[in-house]
């Protein structure tokens, strides 16, 4: 019994941890973040070493994923991608990527933009807002669960719960690509 | 020091609620000094049926008491005195119950109650803002601000108070009660001011991160100042004429600013932030937040995220000289 009392006081210390919001980048932190390195035909590459070293916090902090879901409204996004069904714009949901998954690619397209339509949102965006919504963008076409998952709508949601590996449920082996004219295909 | 003294300043703080520009014991509306007497009338009953009973208890407790060598005899006589004491609180309870619902009912009632003539005001609640919409005579007479309500002093107005997002509540506790504004649910309620001035409100049911800094504010004025107003809100934004502000109107047309907020006699039309059209006659940004000058709205535009946690305003990259101009453009939109 005194064993069990002192193994759940031990559990119960792993609660004072709490997530760390980082609500703004360091300037210099920001810089090296937007230099990511792409391979020749903008599709996968490496992001820079530092993205690393503060642990991935676009893929794995519940709080920038969250923020990346009210960037994705705010910026538009639905506009032409839809609740990530998609539109005139490719879906997400179904988990085809055209430019490959990787944070660098979904970085890339949102930074430099995309042929066939997709704009450019380097000036209209921080370096650290891009990179957040690329976090929230992979993880509704992901596969396999993250441990993070952004907070949950307001009002309904039209789409499964992103922390339920959407494209896990409902990939679509085609073959009827949402935009023919996506440009090149992978 | 004695113990007394150091605990006066102590006990004096609650006194500080009792006047300002916030506070429900110190009304200036009319359905706000009805609920300052149904306040003081039910505390003052409630507090002499308090020491009734008190009194009644202790009496009770420091008589004394014969030994009784057969307690479940009783006699007659006491039974009587007995059942006489009990009716008359009972009777006593039901009639203070219903004195105090009937009081209650007939102040709150006459609360709701507003002419079809009056002054109406849409007021929806926004995480964390308020839009205000101002109805004329006519729909070209309409107009849009945020987050401070002008009324006319001695004038009925019917605000018209409906949520956008979550449940938020319409609180002046100066002028009037609460009113909750809901989703889908569309709420009145009827507010006279009796003197001029500025009273602050704030939202009274908690929406979200930031439902402390949901405050508003209503400036009651006389009849002839608030058509002034009122006027000059109809008016489109003025055209910048120092270069700083041109320059600043030229950024806030292209950067994103102007997909969000409308500013009246631009290209400007955004709906989804607070209307920028007067933004500098107001006294406060942000809901409350700031007083409006160049420099806090240069500081709430530079980083929105910080100064308020969780609002919707992004934080948009803009040059040291676009922000400059930007600032100067709205702190010149009187």
């Amino acid at each position: 019994m005194r064993l069990f009392v002192l193994f759940l006081c031990i559990v119960m210390l792993g609660g004072c941890e709490r997530e760390e919001r980082q609500l703004r980048l360091d300037p210099p932190v920001a810089n090296v973040l937007d230099q990511i390195k792409l391979m020749p035909n903008g599709i996968g590459g490496t992001p820079p070493e530092v993205y690393f070293a503060l642990g991935r916090p676009y893929e794995t902090n519940a709080y920038n994923l969250s923020e990346g879901k009210r960037l994705y409204s705010w910026f538009g996004c639905s506009a032409c991608h839809a609740d990530g069904q998609g539109g005139i714009g490719p879906s997400f949901l179904d988990g085809w990527w055209y430019y490959g998954p990787e944070m660098v690619s979904i970085f890339a397209s949102i930074r430099d933009g995309r042929p066939h339509g997709m704009p450019a949102f380097r000036d209209k965006m921080t370096t650290d807002q891009i990179w957040q919504l690329a976090g929230y963008i992979q993880t509704l076409g992901a596969y396999s669960a993250k441990t993070a998952a952004p907070s949950r709508n307001d009002d309904l949601q039209a789409h499964p719960a992103e922390n339920r590996a959407p494209a896990a449920i409902l990939f679509d082996q085609g073959p009827t690509p949402v935009h023919p004219e996506q440009g090149p295909t992978p | 020091m004695t113990l007394l003294q150091r605990l006066a300043p102590l006990m004096m703080l609650p006194l500080c609620s009792c006047n300002g520009w916030q506070s429900a014991l110190d009304p200036h509306g009319e359905s706000a000094i009805s609920l300052k007497a149904l306040i003081l009338l039910i505390v003052t009953v409630c507090s002499v049926v308090w020491m009734l009973v008190m009194i009644a208890l202790i009496l009770a407790l420091r008589r004394s008491h014969p030994p009784r060598p057969r307690p479940l005899q009783r006699d007659p006589r006491t039974a009587r005195r007995m059942g006489a004491t009990v009716i008359a609180a009972v009777a006593a309870t039901v009639a203070v119950i219903s004195g105090l619902t009937v009081a209650s009912f007939f102040t709150t009632r006459a609360l709701a109650v507003a002419g079809r003539d009056d002054l109406t005001i849409k007021v929806s609640g926004l995480q964390w803002w308020w839009n205000v919409e101002y109805f004329g005579a006519t729909p070209d007479q309409n107009f849009t601000t945020a987050n401070e309500i002008h009324i006319p002093v001695g004038r009925t107005v019917r605000f018209q108070l409906e949520g956008d997002d979550v449940i938020h509540s319409f609180w002046v506790p100066s002028l009037a009660g609460k009113q909750d504004l809901i989703p889908g649910r569309p709420n009145e309620l009827s507010v006279r001011a009796e003197r001029a001035g500025v009273y602050r409100g704030q939202c009274a049911e908690f929406c979200g991160l930031q439902h402390a800094h949901m405050a508003f504010f209503v400036i009651a004025e006389n009849e002839s100042d608030f058509d002034k107003w009122a006027n000059a809100q109809r008016r489109p934004a003025a055209q910048p004429t120092d270069a700083d502000a041109v320059a600043g109107q030229q950024a806030f047309l292209s950067k994103p600013c102007a997909a969000c907020h409308a500013i009246r006699g631009t290209k400007a039309t955004g709906t989804s932030g607070p209307d920028l059209t007067h933004v500098g006659s107001r006294k406060y940004i942000g809901a409350g937040l700031f007083e409006t000058t160049r420099g806090s709205l240069a500081a709430w535009i530079a980083d929105p995220q910080t100064l308020k946690p969780g609002n919707n305003m992004p934080l948009v990259p803009l040059s040291q000289q676009d922000l400059l101009s930007i600032s100067a453009y709205l702190a010149s939109l009187k």
